[in-house]
C-alpha cells in the first residue's frame, strides 16, 4: 500500500486550509486548543493531580466500565487492554496505570457516534492497577484491574 | 517522512468496526543507550486523530506509555460501508502521518 505521497500532498492542504482558518479568525481558539497536548496531566507524578489535570475528579465507581486485560502480562513493554464503557453518553475515555512514573496513558476523546470502546497496548513498569476513567453527560465514572507484571521473562 | 500506517475497517452490524496499526518507535525517554549510556530521547505520538467522511469521532491524547508500534480498535456507531475513515497523528517532535480507508 503506498500511500505516503497522494496522503502527504493531502495531509499538507488540509493542514493549510486549517492554519488559512485560524488565521481568519473562522476557529475559534477554544477549538484549537482542544487537541493542544495536556502537558501538565501527563508530566502529573501521580494520579490525583493527573486526574485533576484533565478535569476528572471525584469519579464514580461503575460496574459498567469493563477492562479486558490479562490477569499476567508477561511483557510489560505490549499489554493488551480493551475497554468498554456501557454509559450512554460516554464522551471521553482515559486510561491510567497508577504506579508508572507518569500515570496517565491516554485521554480518549469520543464523538459523531464513536461508541465508548476503546482498543490499544500499554506499557506497564511494574503489577499495578490499570484505571479507567469515563465522562459521560458531565460525570465521571471508575474502574480499576490490577495486571501483574512479570518482568525477565520467567513466566513466572 | 514516517513509515506508513495500517487502517481495517469493517461493519459488524450497524457499527464499524475500526483497528488502526502505526509504525513509531514510541521512545520513552527513559531508556539508555546501550553503547554510550546516555538516555536516548524521548519520541512518542501526542496527538490522534480520526475522522469519519470528515466527522472527528475520536480525538485522542498519548503518552509515552503507548506501546511501540502503537495499536488503536474503536468503534463507531452509524457509519456504513463505503464511509471514508482517515487517522492521522502528530508526535512530539512535530512529525506527522495519516492514512485513509474505505469501511468494507
Amino acid at each position: 500500500m503506498n500511500l505516503t505521497r497522494r496522503t502527504f500532498i493531502k495531509g499538507a492542504g488540509a493542514a493549510g486550509t486549517v492554519a488559512v482558518a485560524a488565521a481568519a479568525g473562522l476557529l475559534k481558539p477554544t477549538q484549537v486548543l482542544a487537541t493542544e497536548w495536556n502537558k501538565a496531566a501527563f508530566e502529573a507524578k501521580g494520579v490525583a493531580d493527573a486526574l485533576k489535570a484533565i478535569g476528572a475528579t471525584g469519579a464514580a465507581d461503575s460496574k459498567d466500565i469493563l477492562i479486558k486485560a490479562p490477569d499476567i502480562a508477561e511483557n510489560g513493554a505490549v499489554v493488551p487492554v480493551e475497554v468498554t464503557s456501557k454509559i450512554a453518553g460516554t464522551s471521553a475515555i482515559a486510561l491510567l496505570v497508577e504506579k508508572n512514573a507518569t500515570p496517565l496513558v491516554a485521554d480518549f476523546a469520543l464523538s459523531n457516534g464513536a461508541e465508548g470502546y476503546i482498543s490499544t497496548r500499554i506499557k506497564m513498569g511494574q503489577t499495578s492497577n490499570v484505571r479507567v476513567v469515563v465522562k459521560a453527560g458531565g460525570k465521571t465514572y471508575n474502574a480499576v484491574k490490577e495486571v501483574k507484571v512479570t518482568i525477565g521473562g520467567c513466566g513466572g | 517522512m514516517a513509515k506508513p500506517m495500517k487502517i481495517r475497517a469493517t461493519m459488524a452490524g450497524d457499527v464499524a468496526d475500526i483497528k488502526v496499526l502505526m509504525n513509531h518507535p514510541m521512545e520513552t525517554g527513559q531508556r539508555k543507550d546501550a553503547k554510550t549510556g546516555q538516555l536516548i530521547p524521548a519520541h512518542f505520538i501526542q496527538n490522534v486523530k480520526a475522522e469519519v467522511n470528515g466527522k472527528v469521532v475520536l480525538d485522542a491524547q498519548w503518552s509515552v506509555a503507548i506501546s511501540k508500534n502503537p495499536f488503536l480498535g474503536f468503534k463507531v456507531k452509524g457509519a456504513k460501508a463505503g464511509d471514508k475513515v482517515t487517522v492521522s497523528w502528530t508526535d512530539n517532535k512535530g512529525d506527522h502521518n495519516s492514512a485513509e480507508a474505505t469501511v468494507a
